[in-house]
């Protein structure tokens, strides 16, 4: 019997097998959510390769607060409230770029790159009402792990490296896609759906969804391709709950890890042209390298709350109301010599076809969530499942709550980190 | 952008031009088969090696090196073409229902190449996609490079249209139909 989810408490509104539709549709639960998590968790902000040198800056949102990260002088990564401290006003409306320091476009207030007020004009009037130094831009505390920066509003929050645990032996794995590169940033979409947050954050740990949602996708790819995707009924292919609410997602566990190679898999034949050309001016097993990591790892890492490291690209999202959200999908590839424009290139027409708000898989997820936002307001404490799996969940040898990759683990591991965090006051 | 806007100011092509007139004509066939979704006879518009391009950078010329919404050569618009008809793509199956308008032409340039008289042609779109009690409006500038037919202007076709959403950097939505 699969009874209706009632209570008072946020907390009962999440149990192992089921959540209250509520979760999707209630305003009162987004305030909460956004002050319980969003102000409290690590949010990923930026990628290390978007601040390339001193001056090198993004401007993002952690939860609903504007922010700017920048790199300063001496090299330091600082996530800045996006407020000027005179009258509020944002000092910087660009996505990103180059600066020497951020001057409010209201009273000329001016701030250096690590957040310092520097200058304001006709500072006479200020004499004897304030110091300088007391206002600088409101820091938030900023680590990085594996080349992804993290911040967060909670001063108290435990460091960057305890929260992801035994995630952040997935994000090295996800980085080897490099080839032996570096990851840099590519470029990005940037789309918006009808829908509550935690719709999204489930879909990237839901493999069920995938050939259904995806067939016209999977018909407009080669053989091969649709062949690697293929895992509803292959058993080797799990999702992990790897604790903290973050989980990963094989799909194509032979992918998993990319330095695993008996060199017994052929390169895709679509990339005949590209090992021909690579092969000019890189060795063998260079190219095989780069190559064989076309379409990244074999796995998502869903990272709680706002980012996941999928396949070969991350997914970030931010929620702006209860039933809005905004989705970045920042495709990827390995930062090298010239030779490897020729993969760069390659990855970013494999990215366009399948993301973004053009893309063959993209556009139809949205329609699935928007179908859920739209389903989900006829009964709030009616349930939304989650129980896929759960009587063939089992403990990895990692000892990693473990099932299908079609089951919804991933989402349960989301889940009780969500309850866990709402019911904290 | 700035300078083939100082060449029309300093020599203008009339929109009256029948070079011009042949290409304006076939913009406004296009954009009726897109409103009315009918791809395959859309995609018959252009030539094998024409491209369709929705780039997200609106000063980007070349597309190659850089992310874009749609950069289809003839391979990805017959792919994309079976998306939009075979029925399993939820969101083309869902699609809004939109009406476009194209005007503010201005002829960037009449041209003669072996394969025929090239017209390129600058223009303003305006569309309005309805979809479940919500219109979202959908600002673009276009630019189509349009070879005319030694034979008829029935012939003509597109060898590259680029939309350069006013949104572009920013979110729109995921879409079900084409720009």
């Amino acid at each position: 019997m699969i009874d209706d989810v009632l209570g008072t408490m946020p907390a009962d509104l999440v149990r192992t097998d089921r959540v209250a539709a509520r979760l999707y549709t209630d305003p009162e639960l987004f305030e909460l959510e956004m002050s319980r998590i969003f102000e409290r968790a690590w949010i990923w902000v930026a990628h290390e390769s978007e601040l390339p040198k001193p001056g090198s800056f993004v401007s993002t949102f952690v939860g609903r607060q504007p922010v700017i990260v920048a790199k300063d002088r001496k090299g330091v990564v600082r996530t800045l409230l996006n407020r000027c401290r005179h009258r509020g006003a944002s000092l910087c409306e660009k996505p990103s770029g180059q600066v020497n320091g951020f001057t409010c476009p209201y009273h000329a207030w001016s701030y250096g790159l690590d957040g310092a007020l520097r200058g304001i004009p006709y500072p006479d009037g200020y004499e004897g009402v304030m110091e300088k130094g007391d206002l600088s831009l409101r820091k938030l505390r900023t680590e990085s792990y594996g080349g992804m920066i993290f911040a967060t509003l909670d001063e108290a929050a435990e460091p960057l490296e305890e929260f992801l645990g035994d995630a952040g032996l997935w994000i090295d794995r996800f980085m080897k896609q490099g080839g032996g590169y570096p990851i840099k940033v590519l470029g990005r979409h940037r789309f918006t759906f009808r829908g509550n947050w935690k719709i999204q954050l489930e879909n990237t740990t839901d493999g069920y969804h995938f050939p259904i949602v995806h067939r016209s996708w999977m018909a407009s790819v080669d053989a091969e391709t649709a062949n690697m995707m293929s895992f509803m009924t292959d058993p080797t292919c799990t999702t992990h709950d790897l604790g903290h609410g973050n989980s990963v997602m094989q799909m194509v566990p032979t992918h998993s890890d990319l330095d695993a190679d008996d060199g017994s898999e052929p390169l895709q034949t679509r990339f005949a042209d590209l090992v021909a050309h690579l092969s000019g001016s890189l060795d063998e097993a260079a190219v095989r390298k780069v190559v064989r990591a076309m379409h990244g790892t074999g796995f998502n890492l869903n990272l709680f709350p706002n980012v996941s490291m999928s396949a070969a690209f991350f997914r970030v999202l931010r929620p702006v109301s209860v039933n809005e959200t905004r989705i970045e999908h920042v495709a990827i590839g390995p930062d090298g010599p010239p030779e490897l424009d020729s993969v760069n290139r390659a990855r970013l027409r494999i990215h366009e076809h399948f993301q973004g708000p053009f893309g063959f898989g993209t556009p139809d997820d949205a329609e699935g969530w928007d179908r859920v936002q739209r389903g989900a307001a006829a009964a709030p404490a009616m349930p939304i499942l989650v129980n896929r799996g759960l009587a063939r969940e089992k403990p990895s040898p990692e000892g990693w709550p473990t099932s299908h990759v079609t089951d919804e683990t991933g989402m349960r591991a989301a889940y009780a980190q969500w309850k866990a965090m709402m019911s904290d006051d | 952008m700035t300078e083939p806007i100082a060449e029309a100011l300093a020599a203008p092509i009339p929109t009256t031009d029948p070079r011009v007139v042949r290409a304006i004509e076939l913009i406004w066939r296009e954009a009726e088969l897109l409103d009315r979704k009918a791809y395959e006879s859309w995609n018959a518009l252009y030539t094998d090696d024409g491209f369709y391009v929705i780039p997200i950078d609106p000063e980007a010329e070349r597309f190659d090196d850089i992310l874009n919404m749609v950069y289809d050569d003839a391979r990805m618009r017959r792919m994309r073409v079976a998306r939009m008809t075979e029925g399993h793509a939820i969101a083309a199956v869902d699609a809004a229902r939109t009406v476009r308008t194209v005007s503010r032409f201005v002829p960037e340039s009449v041209s003669e190449s072996m394969s025929g008289d090239e017209v390129v042609v600058r223009s303003a779109q305006i569309l309005v996609a309805y979809k479940r009690e919500r219109h979202d409006l959908w600002a673009a500038d276009l630019v189509h490079r349009i070879r005319l037919s030694a034979d008829s202007p029935a012939g003509d076709q597109i060898v590259q249209k680029i939309v350069r959403l006013v949104d572009s950097g920013s979110a729109v939505p995921a879409a079900g139909f084409l720009l």
